[in-house]
């Protein structure tokens, strides 16, 4: 298989036409060129997504504001929500596993390559579908384009009589079609994981990135296939009449929620545990410390990962479930607050006693660490089932998942970003911009996302175009936009800084961060073979043994 | 290229993964039985709840003979695996042959069904939550029958051209392990829709 792989590719010249050069990267199988091709499609819809938030926040940004139609605006905030979770987040995190698990584990490709390009490709189409959705949408009905019914779709908006056009056929088809592109790509990440290790690769020795992602991608197995039950069931009832979520017929409208949410909430951990990845990675190497509490962390992941599919109700306590319920759920969630503690204590540990290199990967990570905290613990409020009730619906479950998203996770991507750039280009990042772009959106961050959660205190709800002057909400919705802006300014300089530095920075050299996992063993860009022979491992860091004969890891294990 | 030298191996050492084929179809396996069980989820929270006719215990037969036709596919895709293994591929060729007839029995024995309660009971997707439940949850387990006959019909093929020997049984055994799955759910299908739903 990898000698197939080795033919296929050498041929890159520099001086071939671009339409070979497009042809070679339509086709591809190679898992980094797929890994790239996945984080550039996520960018792209990331600045679209962006985009669509900086509508939602001129909208909100002074009362009785008509910047767009209240229909419009409904169009905004589902678009944004479905885009970023579906194909900005899943994609990119999905782009780095492509990209870096086969090099960290010593193997030279993924397990299934043709399925990896047939998954890319099928999220791509989902992508592709969704947008559509703003063309023909409407249908005869003239109904609107785009779906309005929010990223959860609740029904019984998603029925024939509330969304008459395509729009929430677009909706449906796009996420069933991604969701098929995540399932194959967990699978080929769980097969890569176990059967490409390299000789010596043992399960206790994979870096953490692989641990997590093997995890991560169990997860997506089961969490996202409810999700397509539960779209193909909303299929046979708009498509062929079925009655499902139809209450008229004595169908359920709740039913929809359980399905939505037995996705939705592990979903946050599909995210959420790339990014521990990352910070996993990044920590160590900058604090010159091997990672604090190895196995626990593994061990923490899994534990994160088995509670996570039990606390899907916390979204739901106000729907009227009874007592035990919601006991039940308000425990579990709980819950996860302990394996979530043992995570940030050893992250801490990592860096305790280490000498730390405060380069912009560093940053990000630190920030992440405590932002991810300060998310972890609005989470614990909501997860309190009267203080859910008085807060359900409010500015302030906004303010709270965004801390875990942007705050959390986006901030460890932005780290995972500037960690791997010289790996994945060649070329180091200008580090001034990129501490630019750290502080920037530090503070836009926290003037739109720690403001916010006082307007949910003070009643403001989710999802309202506009609102009354006068109730207290104004300065400071005012304020959150302009962090927004910040946060957009802040992203540019991000993209400026990948353009700039891939032509002007400076080359990067196979280890610029003295690191110890395989993919720094490489050229960068790596080689389409990756390694010219396999490598042997016998520790968790393979090139500080390398480094360091005379006191090699492997000694100790 | 690569700047890592490799070390001396523990040369003692065994290095022997899993086979990545049966890896993936076990994950696939497990995907499948997630969406499978928010059907058979959705199929039991909707027992009797439908408004109107025709239920399930007036129109139901419970369908014995073509169980036993699929139940048994598994039974003789699991020799035809073994056959190949040791090399006889006449036998091998067969049973399997034997193995898509009764999937394709069984299919058609849900097409009957299907036929019957379209036309006999007026019972259609759309009639009440039981023929939605029905028809989604036993046609979801149809198209895997159907897709599961195609691909052991790619196989015939190729093994009528003579292309299938010993040496690819590790991949007819990644196949037949999707069978088994299909097997395995239509146990469940059938004690949630003619044993429990009645």
């Amino acid at each position: 298989m990898s000698s197939d792989a080795i033919a296929v590719q050498t041929a890159e010249a520099t001086g071939q036409p671009w339409v070979q050069t497009l042809h070679e990267w339509v086709t591809t199988v190679d898992h980094k060129r797929l890994g790239i091709l996945y984080i550039l499609y996520a960018l792209v819809f990331l600045v679209i997504a962006g985009l669509e938030a900086i509508i939602i926040r001129i909208q909100l940004m002074r009362p009785h504001n008509a910047f767009v139609s209240p229909q419009v605006f409904n169009r905004m905030f589902t678009m944004h929500g479905t885009t970023m979770i579906f194909f900005v987040v899943i994609p990119v995190l999905f782009g780095f596993a492509n990209y870096l698990v086969p090099l960290m584990i010593g193997a030279r490709d993924m397990a299934f390559p043709r399925l990896n390009a047939f998954s890319f490709w099928l999220t791509a189409l989902g992508g592709f579908l969704l947008y559509f959705s703003f063309v023909g949408g409407s249908g005869l009905y003239g109904a609107g384009n785009a779906p309005d019914v929010g990223w959860w779709a609740y029904a019984p908006l998603t029925s024939r009589a509330f969304s008459p056009g395509h729009s929430a056929d677009y909706w449906t088809i796009a996420l069933l079609v991604s969701g098929f592109g995540s399932i194959g790509t967990a699978i080929n990440i769980i097969a890569t994981i176990i059967s490409m290790r390299c000789p010596g690769m043992t399960l206790s020795r994979m870096p953490l990135f692989a641990w997590l992602n093997l995890i991560m991608a169990g997860m997506v197995i089961l969490a996202i296939s409810p999700l397509t039950a539960a779209q193909i069931m909303l299929s046979v009832d708009r498509y062929l009449g079925g009655h499902f979520f139809d209450t008229q017929a004595g169908g359920s409208a709740t039913l929809w929620m359980h399905f939505f949410w037995i996705f939705g909430h592990p979903e946050v951990y599909v995210l959420v545990i790339p990014a521990f990845a990352f910070a996993s990675e990044i920590i160590p190497v900058f604090s010159r410390k091997p990672i604090f509490g190895y196995p626990v962390m593994v061990g923490a992941t899994a534990c994160i990962g088995f509670l996570s599919l039990s606390v899907w109700a916390h979204h739901m306590f106000t729907i009227g479930m009874n007592s035990y319920a919601n006991s039940f759920f308000a425990i579990t969630t709980f819950a996860v607050g302990i394996p979530t503690g043992i995570k940030i204590f050893n992250w801490l540990g990592t860096m305790w006693g280490g000498r730390i290199q405060f380069k912009t990967p560093m940053l990000f990570c630190i920030a992440f660490l405590f932002q991810f905290l300060i998310a972890g613990l609005t989470g614990i409020m909501l997860g309190t089932a009267p203080f859910n009730w008085q807060l359900s619906g409010s500015y302030f479950v906004v303010a709270h998942f965004h801390y875990v998203i942007v705050g959390g996770i986006l901030f460890a991507l932005f780290a995972a970003f500037y960690y791997w750039y010289p790996k994945i280009t060649g070329r180091m990042f200008n580090e001034t911009l990129g501490k630019l772009h750290f502080w920037l959106f530090l503070i836009g961050f926290h003037l739109t996302f720690d403001l916010m959660h006082i307007p949910g205190v003070l009643g403001m709800p989710r999802r309202i175009y506009t609102y009354e002057p006068g109730r207290g909400w104004d300065t400071l919705n005012f304020l959150v936009s302009i962090g927004a802006f910040v946060q957009g300014i802040a992203t540019l300089v991000f993209v400026a800084n990948l353009v700039v530095s891939y032509f002007k920075g400076a080359k990067a050299g196979n280890d610029p961060w003295d690191a110890w996992t395989l993919e720094w063993s490489v050229s960068s860009p790596p080689p389409v073979y990756n390694f010219s022979s396999i490598p042997t491992v016998a520790s968790r860091r393979p090139l500080w043994d390398l480094k360091h004969p005379e006191d090699p890891d492997s000694r100790y294990e | 290229m690569s700047a890592i030298t490799t070390r001396l191996p523990e040369t003692s050492v065994p290095w022997k993964l899993p086979y990545r084929g049966k890896v993936g179809m076990t994950c696939l396996i497990f995907a499948e039985s997630a969406i499978f069980t928010i059907f058979v989820v959705a199929y039991l929270f909707y027992v009797g709840k439908s408004l109107s006719g025709p239920t399930p215990q007036e129109v139901l037969e419970t369908p014995i003979f073509y169980t036993i036709c699929l139940l048994s596919s598994s039974v003789t895709i699991h020799f035809a695996g073994k056959l190949l293994e040791r090399g006889r591929r006449g036998a091998f060729l067969l049973l399997w042959l034997l193995t898509i007839t009764l999937g394709a029995l069984f299919l058609y024995g849900t097409g009957q069904e299907w036929h019957r309660l379209i036309h006999e009971h007026g019972l259609t997707i759309s009639t009440n939550l039981f023929g939605t439940t029905y028809y989604s949850l036993v046609g979801l387990h149809a198209s895997h029958v159907t897709a599961g006959l195609v691909m052991l019909g790619i196989v015939l093929l190729f093994g009528l051209a003579g292309r299938v020997g010993p040496e690819q049984s590790s991949r007819v055994e990644v196949l037949s392990l999707y069978w088994h799955f299909v097997d395995a759910v239509w146990v469940v299908v059938f004690t949630v829709v003619y044993i429990v739903g009645r």
